[in-house]
C-alpha cells in the first residue's frame, strides 16, 4: 500500500524532547563520520545551518530506499508498475496537502523552493494583469521572490518593497498603504525569515490582502515543519530540504479558485517533474516533522534562547538580531564588531562547527545580506546557527564555551582589542 | 587620513573636517578605521568615511548606533568617487 510507505517507521513515531538522534555503536549521530581519537584530528562536526538543509530524516530514508524499489516507473503510463508509481506519487501529494492544510489537487512538487516561488509569483501575475501589474513583497524575502520581482521589473512591471523594523518585522502601516494601492496584482510575504528567524505576522497581512482583494504567496520555507502553516494564503510554497527531506523538492500549492495563470504560451515553462521516489521521502519527512514539530520546538527554543542569552553576555561588542520572542524555534543570528564573516566561518569550521553568514564576504557577490541591511542591524562578523531534530544540548554547549575564545582570537588577530 | 576641505557637501549641516579614505577597503575595515580615528578627534567633529564596500552603507550607521555616535547620511562625495558616510563624535 503506498500509503505505507509515506507512513510506516519513524513517519509515525512521535519524538519527544527527551528522544536522542540515532546513534551509530561509537555513540556518535548516525549521521556524522566518526573520528578517531587521534588528538590532530578536528573535533567532532556539528551541523548547524538546518536552515539551509536540515540532515536527512530517518524517515525520508526509509520511504525513499522503498519508493525506489517500488515507484521506479514513469508514473505517466498506463501499465501496472505505472499505476503503482502514480499512486505514491498522489499519496505523497496527499500528505504534503494534509500537512499545510488544502486539497491535494492544489498541491504540486517543483524542483526546489526558489523554484516554486518563482512560479507561484509569475503565475499571480500572470493570472491577474488585468487587475494590475504591481508585485508588493517585503524586504526581506527570499532571494527568489526579489529576483523575480526585479525580472518583473525589467519586463515593465512594478514592484513595492515593504521596509521591516529592526527586528525584521515587517511595517503593517506601509504593507497596507502597499496593497490598498490600485494596480496589486500579488503580494509575497514570508512566515519566517531565513536568516534571522523573525515570524511574520501573517494572519494580519492575510487579513490586509483579503480586504484588499489581492492574492498573497506565503514563503513557508522556513516554518513548514516547525511551526503551524499560516491561515490565509493563496499560494504557499516551501522546500523539502528544509524539514528534512530530500534536496531537489519543492512545493508549490494554489489554492482553487485563486487567478493563476501557470503558462506563458509565449515561453512554455512547464514544471520539470520530480522524481517519485524523491517526492515520497519528502512527504514521509514532512509528515514525520510534523508528528514531532510541537515537541522539537519545545526542545530546540529553549537552546535558541540561550544561544542568545550566553553569546550576548560572553562574546563583547556582539549584536544578537531578529524578533527574540516572535521567532522560529531553532534559528538565531549574532554579528560580531570588527570581525571578518569569512574568517569567522572558517575558523568555527576549523573547530567543527558548520554555520552560515550572511556578511558580505561570505556572499557571491560580496554584497552584504538584504536582510541585514533592511532590518538596519551590522552586517559583518555575522553568523547564523540553525538547530535541527540531530542536534544535541551538548552540541550547543560546546559551541558556547568555544565562541568567546574563537572571536577574541580573530579580533587580537586583527588588532582591534583596543576599540 | 587626510583633510580636505569639504565644505558645503552634503549632507551633513557640519562640514565634515577630516576624510578617511577606505575606498577599496573591504568590511570591516572601514568600521575598524572609524573606530581607530574618531577617538583622536574633538568632541563635534565630523569625519568623513569613503568607502566603496556596498556593507559600509549598513554596518557604519549600525557602528554608530552601538557606540552611540552620531551618524549624520551618506551621499556621493563632490571630490572623491565614493560613497562618504559622515559621523559625528558625539562623546
Amino acid at each position: 500500500v503506498p500509503v505505507a510507505v509515506i507512513g510506516g517507521g519513524y513517519g509515525d513515531r512521535v519524538v519527544t524532547a527527551h528522544d536522542e538522534p540515532v546513534r551509530s555503536a561509537t555513540g556518535q549521530p548516525a549521521t556524522v563520520r566518526p573520528v578517531d581519537g587521534d588528538p590532530g584530528d578536528p573535533p567532532r562536526p556539528v551541523y548547524f545551518d538546518a536552515a539551509s538543509a536540515a540532515p536527512l530524516h530517518p524517515a525520508a530514508r526509509q520511504a525513499l530506499q522503498a519508493a525506489l524499489d517500488d515507484g521506479w516507473a514513469d508514473p505517466e503510463k498506463l501499465y501496472g508498475v505505472s499505476r503503482r508509481a502514480r499512486h505514491l506519487l498522489e499519496a505523497a501529494r496527499a500528505v504534503v496537502a494534509e500537512a499545510i492544510g488544502c486539497r491535494p489537487e492544489e498541491v504540486t512538487f517543483t524542483p526546489g523552493g526558489a523554484d516554486a516561488n518563482r512560479r507561484g509569483l509569475l503565475g499571480l501575475l500572470r493570472g491577474r494583469r488585468r487587475f494590475g501589474d504591481t508585485l508588493v513583497h517585503s524586504a526581506v524575502e527570499h532571494s527568489s521572490v526579489l529576483h523575480t520581482a526585479a525580472a518583473h521589473v525589467a519586463a515593465g512591471g512594478r514592484a513595492v518593497s515593504v521596509p521591516v523594523d529592526r527586528l525584521g518585522r515587517l511595517d503593517l502601516s506601509a504593507f497596507r498603504d502597499a496593497v490598498t494601492t490600485g494596480g496589486v496584482a500579488a503580494a509575497a510575504v514570508m512566515s519566517a525569515n531565513h536568516e534571522v528567524g523573525t515570524l511574520q505576522p501573517l494572519d494580519e497581512v492575510a487579513a490586509l490582502c483579503a480586504e484588499a482583494g489581492v492574492p498573497l504567496l506565503v514563503d513557508a520555507a522556513q516554518s513548514l515543519g516547525r511551526v503551524p502553516v499560516p491561515a490565509g494564503w493563496s499560494v504557499l510554497t516551501a522546500s523539502a530540504r528544509k524539514w528534512g527531506g530530500p534536496a531537489g523538492v519543492g512545493v508549490l500549492a494554489v489554492r482553487a479558485g485563486v487567478r493563476f495563470d501557470a503558462a506563458n504560451p509565449a515561453r512554455p515553462d512547464p514544471v520539470p517533474p520530480v522524481p517519485v521516489p524523491l517526492a515520497v521521502a519528502a512527504a514521509a519527512a514532512l509528515r514525520a516533522a510534523m508528528a514531532s514539530a510541537e515537541a522539537e520546538a519545545a526542545r530546540l527554543s529553549p537552546l535558541v534562547d540561550r544561544i542568545r542569552t550566553t553569546v550576548a553576555a560572553t562574546v563583547p561588542d556582539v549584536e544578537v538580531v531578529g524578533d527574540p520572542v516572535h521567532r522560529l524555534p531553532n534559528l538565531v543570528t549574532f554579528s560580531c564588531l570588527y570581525v571578518d564573516g569569512e574568517a569567522l566561518l572558517h575558523a568555527l569550521d576549523r573547530r567543527g562547527f558548520a554555520v552560515s553568514s550572511g556578511s558580505s564576504c561570505t556572499s557571491s557577490t560580496l554584497d552584504p545580506s538584504h536582510v541585514l541591511v533592511a532590518m538596519g542591524v551590522l552586517s559583518h562578523g555575522n553568523v547564523r546557527v540553525s538547530l535541527h531534530r540531530e542536534t544535541m544540548e551538548s552540541d550547543v554547549d560546546r559551541f558556547l564555551a568555544e565562541l568567546p575564545g574563537i572571536v577574541a582570537a580573530l579580533r587580537a588577530q586583527a588588532g582591534v582589542t583596543d576599540l | 587620513v587626510s583633510t580636505v576641505d569639504t565644505s558645503g557637501a552634503e549632507p551633513g549641516s557640519t562640514p565634515a573636517v577630516e576624510v578617511l579614505d577606505c575606498r577599496g577597503m573591504r568590511c570591516p575595515l572601514p568600521v575598524i578605521m572609524l573606530a581607530r580615528r574618531l577617538p583622536q578627534v574633538p568632541i563635534g567633529t565630523v569625519i568623513r568615511v569613503l568607502a566603496d564596500d556596498p556593507a559600509a552603507a549598513v554596518d557604519i550607521p549600525a557602528w554608530c548606533r552601538l557606540r552611540e555616535q552620531e551618524y549624520l547620511g551618506s551621499a556621493a562625495d563632490p571630490i572623491h568617487d565614493a560613497p562618504g558616510y559622515d559621523v559625528r563624535r558625539r562623546h
